[in-house]
């Protein structure tokens, strides 16, 4: 009729996306800005409590590996290093697991209204990301207070929470998909993760891992990321993630990986998202 | 807006709207929907668990397969407001699934002009632990506002509501009442071209109820396309221009609502004589539903009663055939179909002791005191012969829907009369 009359368009059904990728963005922030809000403005105590937890935990790492096995007598800085290294991989263990069941607990906007599926994980991992912003605050004025830096490397940090974004956003996505059909992907999980905390060098730095199994250690994803943070926030003089792993060449696997397990959970998810009203 | 009584009356001009409709003719075609099909595989046995996955891995995973829709297909006209009808598991609601994103269509097509925001329920996404300003933000941008849009517009969304003072209130501490109003508010004020909506009609208050009313009525003339899915005839005949009737995810008619209504009461019926094993060549029903509605003590039809206002149940029937020691049951159900109130009664001036004859017809009237709580009810309404209340002539579920509305809220689905005495027990106290 009018000339203002729209068009009749194909309607796409659910995905990923759904929606425009404008709308995604915003409903990921909101979400993320809500969650983040809920738990720090609803109590008083609750930043201190989300930090409390990281650093309660920090507190018993560092008892038992300076006082009982002596793990970080000869790493310098050993204290702050183990403090960074705690709250980056908390970070990845939080948001991956509240990611994890995050389909399954807003089971009614994903039946009930037309909604880019991939927005609640992500909004997961980005409401940890606040999180994790605020926790390096407080990390850096205890890395200061512990006399170490300023380093002008101090300003990649961006450079080394950016793989580190990435990855858990990867692997949140492909565990909130799974969690939809698989709902003991909980537990396999929480194991798994476990594990991942020993195959980083959260505690422990590479050089002192024998010679025949640092290829594992170095398959993980996480691994130059970790060792990359002590290089340029705690110790400069000690190796970058090239010179510790023996070259560019042994990087590669890990590298690989990061970029397959990308891959997987643009498939994965994509595969999953418009089937996910039905199988909850 | 009165419901035609007589199936004779389809060719005598409908409601005021009557202009309306034939201009709709003309109107571009809005939502375009051909062949669609939707099959559900509903796992036999459903394996949950990677575990059994892994344990078992070639075993064969067995479905059921639920044809949900077959081969749907219809055009609604920019402007109108389009009836869904259907009895529970026709794939009504599937199928505003499918044409909301929700569900991803198996074959066919469904295309839109404009922007289209499902209704499947009031106020998801409602997060408990957020003001109600910002789950009105939040919950505009999922209906496709930008963020700053939905701010402006959470304004009027309040105002609508008439919860101005509770704005930056956690929704965990609003009661029932005001967060339908609040969910509701949000809907109105969603500005797409399209809007389908699943029985949300009714909810709130009296005033609450009229400016609802008001509302969708508005809507209506603005222009909007509506689709709507309900098994509330009542509703259907009142606002849609057209309605659709559903069976086995099939299209059985679309048209006049009227039309349509009838049909879906005479459908109910043939799917019980299937049900029942009827004898073939009986399949026509010996008694015919020409009317049923609701009134209020007003004397006015209605499907929303205030809590404890008398209700009183009307039906127009004709016997078709004889049905010998007719009794004629009405049955109350809550949305969850359970019975609350069951009406027997038998035709009070026949010597046999009910028979009703051939060619009859016949009125019945139920007065009813409303002790019902809150809520959604629905109708059942039935017919057996020779006095024998199993054998079911005619049975008409979910015939009706209404509404109770009130704030004195209840556990129970139904109130009564009573006396309690609290007294202190005279105790020994030192």
């Amino acid at each position: 009729m009018s000339a203002i009359e729209p068009e009749l368009r194909p309607v796409s059904g659910p995905s990923a996306l759904a929606g425009g990728t404008r709308r995604f963005w915003d409903l990921t922030w909101l979400i993320a800005v809500n969650k983040f809000r809920v738990t720090y403005l609803g109590t008083v105590l609750g930043y201190l409590w989300s930090l409390l937890r990281p650093l309660l935990l920090f507190g018993v790492l560092l008892f038992v590996f300076t006082q009982i096995i002596k793990l970080g007598k000869h790493v310098q800085d050993y204290p702050v290093l183990l403090l960074i290294d705690v709250m980056l991989f908390n970070f990845f263990q939080e948001a991956t697991q509240s990611a994890l069941t995050s389909v399954v607990q807003e089971e009614g906007v994903v039946r009930k209204t037309q909604f880019p599926r991939l927005a609640i994980p992500l909004a997961s991992v980005l409401a940890g990301t606040f999180n994790l912003g605020v926790s390096l605050v407080a990390v850096f004025v205890f890395i200061l207070g512990f006399g170490v830096g300023p380093y002008w490397t101090w300003l990649l940090l961006p450079a080394l929470l950016a793989p580190l974004l990435t990855f858990t956003c990867a692997v949140a996505a492909i565990l909130s998909a799974l969690y939809v059909r698989f709902r003991d992907m909980a537990v396999i999980w929480s194991v798994l993760s476990q594990a991942l905390f020993y195959a980083t060098p959260v505690l422990y730095t590479v050089d002192i891992v024998p010679q025949q199994f640092r290829w594992v250690i170095l398959l993980n994803p996480l691994t130059p990321i970790f060792i990359q943070v002590r290089h340029w926030i705690i110790d400069p003089s000690a190796p970058g993630a090239i010179d510790a792993a023996g070259g560019a060449l042994h990087l590669v696997p890990a590298a690989t990986l990061f970029v397959v397990i990308c891959i997987l959970a643009v498939w994965v998810f994509n595969r999953e998202a418009p089937r996910m009203a039905e199988e909850l | 807006m009165a419901l035609e009584t007589r199936p004779d009356a389809d060719t005598a001009p409908r409601r005021g709207a009557g202009d309306r409709a034939t201009d709709l003719d003309a109107a571009p075609v809005a939502i375009e929907v051909r062949g669609l099909e939707k099959v559900f595989r509903i796992p036999a046995q459903r394996i949950s668990r990677l575990k059994e996955r892994l344990v078992r891995p070639l075993a064969r995973q067995e479905y059921r397969r639920l044809h949900a829709l077959r081969d749907v297909s219809f055009d609604v006209r920019s402007g109108e407001f389009f009836g869904i009808v259907g009895r529970n598991g026709s794939g009504k609601s599937s199928l505003l699934k499918v044409m909301a994103s929700i569900y991803r269509a198996d074959a066919g097509s469904v295309r839109m002009a404009g922007s289209v925001a499902p209704f499947i329920e009031l106020g998801v996404g409602f997060d408990p632990e957020l003001s109600a300003r910002d789950n009105v933000v939040l919950n505009a941008v999922m209906m496709g506002m930008t963020p700053s849009e939905a701010r402006r517009r959470l304004g009027a969304v309040i105002e609508f509501a008439e919860l101005e003072e509770f704005v930056d209130l956690k929704l965990k501490n609003y009661s029932s009442g005001m967060l339908v109003r609040l969910a509701f508010a949000v809907m109105v004020q969603a500005d797409t071209d399209i809007l389908l909506i699943d029985e949300v009609l009714a909810v709130g208050d009296a005033a609450f109820q009229q400016k609802c009313a008001d509302v969708f009525q508005g809507m209506r003339k603005e222009g909007k396309t509506i689709v709507l899915v309900t098994h509330d005839m009542t509703a259907v005949e009142k606002y849609c221009h057209r309605a659709m009737l559903l069976s086995d995810g099939r299209v059985v008619e679309i048209g006049d609502p009227g039309q349509v209504a009838r049909r879906y009461l005479r459908l109910n019926f043939e799917r019980h004589h299937e049900q029942a094993g009827q004898p073939s060549g009986d399949d026509s029903a010996p008694v015919r539903v020409l009317d049923i509605w609701l009134e209020g003590r007003d004397g006015q039809r209605r499907t929303s009663f205030e809590q404890d206002e008398s209700i009183r149940i009307c039906a127009e029937l004709e016997a078709l055939r004889g049905v010998p020691g007719a009794q004629f049951g009405f049955v109350v159900a809550t949305a969850d179909d359970i019975a609350v109130h069951e009406f027997v009664g038998q035709l009070s001036d026949s010597p046999g002791g009910g028979d009703m004859e051939a060619g009859r017809k016949a009125s019945i009237t139920v007065d009813l005191q409303n002790r019902l709580a809150p809520g959604r009810y629905y109708i059942h309404f039935g017919v057996t012969r020779d006095r024998n209340r199993k054998d079911v002539v005619l049975h008409l579920p979910h015939l009706l829907g209404f509404l109770v509305y009130g704030d004195q809220v209840s556990t129970a689905v139904v109130g009564t009369d009573y006396e309690m005495q609290i007294s202190p027990e005279p105790g020994e106290e030192g």
